[in-house]
């Protein structure tokens, strides 16, 4: 579509703007990563020599590596679990007329809305008074919480885009509700599916407002870094800790939020 | 075959479907005509199941079926949007429907084979299905639907993506389809041309309601509204008072009075009714004809390529009526211009008599 | 093969299940909404009703007197740093919110306006940084703004000053700064879109008839977007308000919020009804800043 230079003139400014703009969002993160192969123990400049030492450190630590499998564990529970209620909820909301269907909706999604703190105080305070006692199974039910809610938000668009008339086709051809979701349904959405996946497990990988309440005896890996912190001659084995756990949670979530195609319009999947 | 009995549908607030009875026989091409909202696809999707009924019933052969979900009944769709699955190739698109029922895997190839003979398209079967034009892919759906053996087929306004050519072309091949293979078309389609160039019968719906059920002749010559009569076709309506004194005949404004030969329909004697005369019946003179005649000025012409269009005035009438003509035209009437005069004459057994609105 | 043979395994008559679900859309609906349902109920509704009960108990002793009463409120209401915990609370969110909508708008704008092909690209890049570890992201800022952190070191060696500036970390300022940081995904993503709807023949209208890239702004491009600011206003408050990690690591003894006070209830002072009826005052605190919100967007959508 031609335009005329004179309305649509990059606005130079504005452009120094989002560069400065992206590089102070990046900045602090990208410290942890420079100083994790800083040689000196202590985390100011000038930087004293390069070493890979703080990242070898980490494969000794026992408690570390423990809190590390825990997180994966309870991550990788919590995204399946996530995943398995959301897809029909998804479904439902996108295909159905119910009565009080707005109402229960934002029900739904309240957690994206609720601080953490108050998600995990409220949670605790339940469990405590049903005499359940805290474990990594507490913390996995605290995750599907909030998760739940962003696995909807990340499926409901593929969802409502995709062409109804598939699954129409599928049953009018004889095929009952649950096999035209395996045979139809399943694979047209299996890229929003793992998105769905992806994102949920690094959600819960990475959290720490709700873990925090809701830990017992084993911890998850944020809850091992905090208590790390207390310890400043850990700091740089911290840093090699966290820069990897940066870099995995970069890759996990790009793979996802390009599966599930966020700001690309819907596709109509069959051509007219 | 299929007898759709009191059907109701009430989406919230807003009625798609009244109270619509219908009776579809075996073997026929059966269309539901009609605007955009009139009802039409939602009455064809409960007869699929993909939409409940609020109330009425719905039989097929014989068994109520509007409780039944779209997989248990023996009816097949072909989709607007062709819905053919992306992720599948031609052979099992058209296969699809087949590993429920367990074919064995050879019996199925030849099934295929055959269909795809069927819908001109040998030797396509590996094809990934979004490889397809619209019109294959049209015909895949065709196949898809057609192995099944379903006892009706549904089609949801199938060739409106199509352009005009291919368009023609599908609806001859549809039409033979249909002859050859004996099942029950159910056709939903907007284009009037289509219903009537393809059915057996058509039914006129408006606003959720059914208007009239009739061969595509009938609805032509013998409409029984003002409704109807507009929808199909063009046509002239004029403002009349039927007369009984003496032979059944009407008093039009302008023109006097018509003779109804035959059209008594028992109207009584000074009540107001609306006279309709399709364009094509009226015959247009240059000069003053020897028989009594509607005399007005002609304002223009329309070509339309093979036949015209005239339209002509007539004192203390609004709107022009318009004439139909076809064919070659005498020089007298090829010459006439712009506020020329003319007359118009017709046959008696031309004229509807109509309800007044 | 005959018609029969193909179709001979099709007919079973629908049991009344199926009939039911298929007669009734709403019913089928909420069968497949229903784990989700569940779910929250137990985790989110029970919960809360539970605080809120909790919060009615005191504490005597070591045991927990379950006898309803209000006393936990009312040593709130009477209790004046109380009153300046939630003032501040308040004041911290507030700024931040403010400082970040304000910050992150143009940049919202620059991808809504003026990127064409990398939109994905670009929201990916924005959004990233916040599906990091929130903890790592805040303990990344302490390594920046510490007495011998980045920044301070950076400005001695470039000589700009010649004391580390102390009041960088552990303090009001450090705590906002962080917060913005931490949140400001929420407050980019709801701009954006609203910016992204905006239909742009309205502003070629608007050039047509005179305006210069100054007032077409504020007269169409920014009364448009207000929607998604009031959103993002309230997708960074809430959090704020709930935040007690950020002012543990980077706060001073000034710049505690309510939060904190909530963890040590629950923690070290082991006066869970307490911590409870301070949670309940914090959602109704967020619950009136929400309702307050929603008027808002009601009144901003014209």
């Amino acid at each position: 579509m031609a335009r005329y230079a004179g309305f649509h003139r990059p606005n130079r400014p504005l452009a120094v703007y989002a560069a400065v703009f992206s590089i102070i969002l990046y900045l602090p993160i990208l410290f942890i990563p420079i100083f994790s192969f800083n040689s000196g123990v202590y985390v100011k400049f000038p930087l004293e020599g390069f070493t890979f030492n703080w990242y070898w450190d980490l494969f000794q630590r026992e408690p570390l590596l423990q809190a590390l499998w825990n997180s994966v564990r309870v991550a990788c529970f919590v995204s399946v679990l996530s995943t398995l209620i959301a897809i029909p909820a998804a479904l439902a909301i996108a295909r159905y007329r119910m009565p009080g269907k707005t109402p229960a909706v934002s029900f739904i999604m309240l957690p994206l809305v609720l601080p953490g703190l108050i998600m995990g105080v409220a949670l605790l305070t339940l469990l405590n008074r049903m005499g359940v006692t805290l474990s990594l199974v507490t913390v996995t039910i605290g995750h599907m919480v909030i998760c739940l809610p962003y696995a909807i938000s990340v499926l409901l668009p593929r969802f409502i885009g995709f062409n109804r008339s598939l699954e129409e086709a599928s049953a009018d051809l004889g095929e009952p509700p649950l096999r035209t979701f395996w045979r139809v349904t399943l694979p047209c959405n299996m890229p929003g599916i793992l998105a769905c996946l992806l994102m949920t497990f690094t959600i819960s990988f990475d959290e720490f407002f709700m873990a925090f309440f809701l830990s017992g005896a084993q911890s998850t890996l944020p809850m091992y870094i905090w208590g790390q912190l207390r310890f400043p001659q850990d700091f740089p084995s911290l840093l090699a800790l966290s820069t990897l756990i940066i870099l995995f949670s970069f890759v996990l979530i790009f793979a996802s939020l390009r599966l599930a195609k966020i700001g690309q319009p819907a596709q109509q999947e069959t051509g007219r | 075959m299929i007898s759709i009995r009191n059907v109701s549908k009430t989406f919230g607030r807003v009625q798609a479907v009244r109270d619509v009875s219908l009776d579809i026989r075996a073997g026929e091409f059966f269309s539901l005509l009609g605007a955009s909202g009139s009802g039409k696809t939602t009455l064809l999707r409960m007869l699929a199941g993909f939409e409940g009924v609020t109330s009425g019933t719905i039989l097929i052969d014989g068994q109520e079926m509007q409780d039944s979900p779209p997989h248990l009944r023996p009816v097949n769709m072909v989709f607007q949007n062709y819905a053919i699955f992306p992720h599948l190739n031609v052979r099992d698109n058209i296969a699809y429907g087949l590993r429920r029922l367990s074919v064995p895997s050879a019996k199925q190839a030849e099934m295929v084979d055959e269909m795809l003979e069927m819908i001109a398209l040998p030797g396509y079967g590996d094809r990934r299905a979004t490889q397809l034009s619209g019109g294959q892919m049209q015909r895949v759906a065709l196949a898809r639907a057609l192995i099944l053996k379903p006892k009706v087929l549904l089609l949801d306004e199938p060739l409106g993506a199509l352009d005009k050519q291919l368009r023609e072309q599908m609806q001859l091949e549809l039409r033979a389809l249909q002859k050859k293979l004996g099942i029950t078309f159910v056709l939903v389609t907007h284009d009037q041309e289509e219903a009537l160039t393809l059915s057996d019968r058509i039914a006129v719906m408006s606003q959720g309601a059914v208007l009239q059920v009739d061969t595509p002749a009938g609805l032509y010559e013998r409409p029984r509204n003002k409704a109807i009569a507009s929808f199909i076709g063009n046509m002239n309506f004029f403002d009349a008072t039927v007369s009984r004194m003496g032979p059944p005949a009407v008093d039009i404004p302008g023109f006097g009075r018509m003779m109804l030969n035959g059209h008594d329909n028992g109207r009584p004697d000074g009540s107001a009714a609306l006279v309709a005369i399709r364009p094509e019946k009226l015959t247009l003179h240059a000069a003053p004809p020897a028989m009594a005649a509607l005399k007005g000025v002609l304002q223009t012409r329309q070509y339309l390529g093979g036949r015209e269009m005239l339209h002509v005035g007539i004192a203390g009438r609004a709107a022009p009526i318009a004439v139909a003509l076809q064919g070659d035209q005498d020089e007298a009437t090829a010459s006439l211009s712009q506020g020329h005069p003319v007359w118009l004459t017709w046959k008696d057994d031309a004229l509807l008599v109509l309800d007044a609105e | 093969m005959t018609a029969t043979d193909v179709r001979a395994g099709r007919r079973t008559r629908p049991g009344a299940l199926t009939r039911f679900l298929h007669r009734h859309e709403g019913w089928r609906g909420y069968l497949l909404l229903a784990p989700a349902l569940i779910l929250m109920a137990a985790a989110i509704l029970f919960p809360l009703g539970m605080t809120l009960t909790m919060s009615t108990w005191s504490l005597s002793g070591y045991d927990i007197d379950q006898t309803p009463g209000v006393g936990n409120y009312a040593a709130m209401a009477e209790n004046p740093m109380f009153r300046v915990l939630i003032l501040r609370t308040l004041t911290i969110s507030l700024t931040c919110t403010l400082f970040t909508v304000i910050l992150v708008y143009p940049m919202a704008y620059f991808v809504a306006f003026h990127t064409y092909r990398n939109k994905a690209l670009w929201l990916i890049i924005l959004t990233l940084p916040f599906w990091t570890s929130y903890l790592l992201r805040v303990f990344a800022w302490k390594v920046v703004l510490g007495y011998e952190g980045v920044l301070n070191t950076g400005l001695l060696s470039l000589g700009i000053v010649f004391e580390p500036v102390a009041a960088l970390l552990y303090s009001q300022t450090a705590v906002t700064i962080v917060l913005a940081h931490s949140w400001a995904a929420f407050a980019i993503l709801p701009i954006y879109v609203s910016l992204e709807k905006i239909n742009r023949t309205y502003l070629e209208a608007a050039a047509d008839l005179g305006d210069g890239p100054a007032r077409r702004f504020w007269r169409i491009t920014f009364p448009l977007s207000l929607p998604g600011v009031v959103a993002a206003f309230i997708l960074m408050f809430v959090p704020t308000m709930g935040e007690y990690i950020t002012p543990l690591m980077v706060g001073g003894p000034d710049s505690m919020m309510i939060g904190n006070l909530v963890q040590t209830m629950f923690g070290p002072m082991n006066n869970w009804p307490a911590g409870a009826a301070l949670a309940v005052v914090m959602m109704v605190t967020i619950a009136l800043a929400g309702l307050v919100f929603i008027v808002l967007n009601k009144l901003v959508q014209r």
